[in-house]
């Protein structure tokens, strides 16, 4: 067993990135996640692992960096929260018309504009339905726990570099802020420019192999038609994505009349609502996605042909529960609810809304 | 076992530190543990409070409504948690500004005199060891060897030097509570 420790989501995952043996850091503060940057400068990883962390001048300029140093096949990350993460949409956008694979930490607080600063979950189409121009995609991974913080980093860089794909943490102000018990794994090293140069030799920008051609990383192609071609084969690489990465957990599904869907922290209050609701004999069961994209449609259509409703509990006015309604499409009732605009829903109110809004509506 | 608490108070307290130690030292008898604090654009003075769950289980919710023990110190936090406690469950309490002591008759109510206590010590740091000690003498829920354990993780190294001075506090605090309603 590793080192056991009590530690708050945003360190949690900031210690994640050193023991990943991540190349780079690139970020910009802002709460409720500047405990990350905070944790890594302490830590002195340059010192640690040779790590780089840097404080850019912005967001914009915190992506863009990203996306420079991602094209030479280095490990590099970013984080920030909703606002932060609106003004790197245009970098986003651009990596995915790149494939470079990176990771980014959205620490979600209340919105739209500034906000507050408090935990929700608003930013579910931004992460998922793409905040950028253009047909990609991202893969979204919800952390429910400072334990997830944690490990979501190797999980995310693991298919970041599979697929050459930007994937997003979304997490909140509750799991950033909240300290639990956390297992501290191994510390991997850095990749070495040669162990690199052997790896990604066929895309990334290692400097010039003798024998082959430069490689271009471009998110640009006037031609029409080859741009059609690179666009079907985001669209194939997208596919074979969604077919084998679906993530996520159940609980008490098996005898449930009535199903949960929630993730991150809205999917830890509703564990309790579900105990609630089996202490007054409710057969109660909660799915929770732990890929927002791709998301566990297959799952939620199965479960659609044996129970009676579903209730998609969100810190936001209802994103989630268009896919939820997409995936069930039809055959029952779905409905949402959820607190937003930083106020958090509590275990009694989603009993409650399933009670009115599903069992009783 | 599963244990719910509220710890409200002033920013400055120690209110934070006070779950987090709490909470640590449950990780050194290896349970699970979360530390939820009210965070925002908060000051020194303004109200604190941290919602911390012990349990041998793995924790559903870490924002709840109802608890089963509010330690509570000050009159705000008394105003707004003294319904939040189950019934059958804790109140503990400093009675330092205080002008109105709870009323519950279906709760169990402790008063512990901390602020009084720590500066009797000589020390108003360790009045949320007091608070510690008189709350672990009515629900002895972690070893007091694991306190210390948890102290040492959860304090820098430079700082190592007070533990003796917050063991004797929470000792102190065992000693003082005093129940004012059971049930």
């Amino acid at each position: 067993m590793g080192e056991l420790r009590l530690m708050k989501g945003n360190e949690a995952i900031a210690e994640a990135f050193i023991r990943e043996g991540v190349d780079a850091y690139y970020g910009y503060p802002i709460t409720p996640q500047s405990e990350v940057m905070e944790y890594l400068t302490a830590e002195r990883p340059e010192k640690r692992t040779g790590m780089v962390v840097l404080q850019a001048e912005s967001e914009l300029a915190a992506i863009n960096m990203v996306y420079g140093a991602a094209c030479t096949g280095k490990k590099v990350v970013t984080s920030s929260s909703s606002p932060g993460i609106s003004l790197m949409q245009e970098g986003i956008s651009y990596i995915a018309g790149s494939e470079v694979p990176c990771v980014l930490l959205n620490v979600v607080r209340g919105g739209p504009g500034l906000g507050d600063i408090q935990p929700a979950q608003s930013d579910y189409f931004q992460s998922v339905k793409g905040g950028g121009h253009g047909d990609y995609r991202q893969i979204v991974l919800a952390p429910s726990s400072v334990q997830d913080m944690y490990d979501h980093v190797s999980l995310a860089f693991e298919l970041a570099f599979k697929y050459r794909i930007l994937v997003l943490i979304q997490s909140d102000g509750l799991i950033g802020q909240m300290m639990e018990k956390v297992e501290i794994g191994e510390q991997k090293p850095r990749l070495t420019n040669e162990e690199i140069k052997a790896k990604y030799d066929t895309w990334a920008l290692t400097g010039r192999t003798p024998g082959r051609e430069h490689n271009i990383v471009t998110s640009l192609e006037l031609d029409q038609a080859k741009q059609e071609q690179f666009n079907i084969h985001l669209q194939n690489k997208y596919k074979e994505i969604a077919e084998n990465e679906v993530l996520y957990e159940e609980m008490e599904v098996e005898d449930a009349d009535y199903i949960l869907v929630a993730y991150g922290s809205s999917s830890r209050i509703c564990r309790k609502a579900v105990n609630l609701a089996r202490e007054k004999g409710l057969k109660v069961g909660l799915l929770r996605p732990i890929t927002l994209w791709p998301f566990p449609e297959k799952r939620i259509a199965e479960l659609a042909k044996r129970v009676k409703g579903m209730l998609s509990v969100e810190m936001s006015a209802g994103q989630m529960v268009e896919d939820v309604r997409l995936a069930v499409n039809g055959k029952i009732k779905v409905e949402h609810f959820g607190r937003y605009g930083g106020m958090i829903h509590t275990p009694e109110e989603v009993l409650e809304a399933l009670e009115t809004k599903i069992i009783g509506g | 076992m599963t244990e719910e608490i509220i710890i409200a108070g002033f920013g400055g307290q120690g209110v934070l530190s006070l779950g987090k130690i709490l909470a640590y030292s449950a990780i050194m008898q290896n349970q699970e543990v979360s530390w939820m604090p009210s965070y925002g654009p908060e000051m020194r003075g303004g109200t604190a409070n941290v919602t911390v769950i012990l349990s041998d289980e793995r924790i559903s919710s870490p924002v709840l409504r109802k608890f089963d023990t509010a330690i509570i110190l000050n009159q705000q936090s008394m105003d707004k948690f003294q319904e939040a406690v189950k019934p059958g469950g804790l109140l503990l309490y400093d009675n330092n500004g205080i002008i109105h002591p709870p009323t519950r008759k279906d709760i169990n109510i402790y008063l512990v005199e901390a602020a009084k206590e720590a500066a009797k010590m000589g020390s108003a740091k360790t009045f949320n060891m007091v608070v510690l000690g008189a709350y672990l003498k009515i629900k002895p829920l972690v070893e007091l060897e694991n306190v210390i354990k948890g102290l040492k993780k959860s304090l820098p190294e430079r700082h190592h030097k007070l533990i003796p001075m917050n063991e004797k506090a929470i000792l102190q605090g065992m000693e003082i509570v005093k129940e004012e309603n059971l049930v």
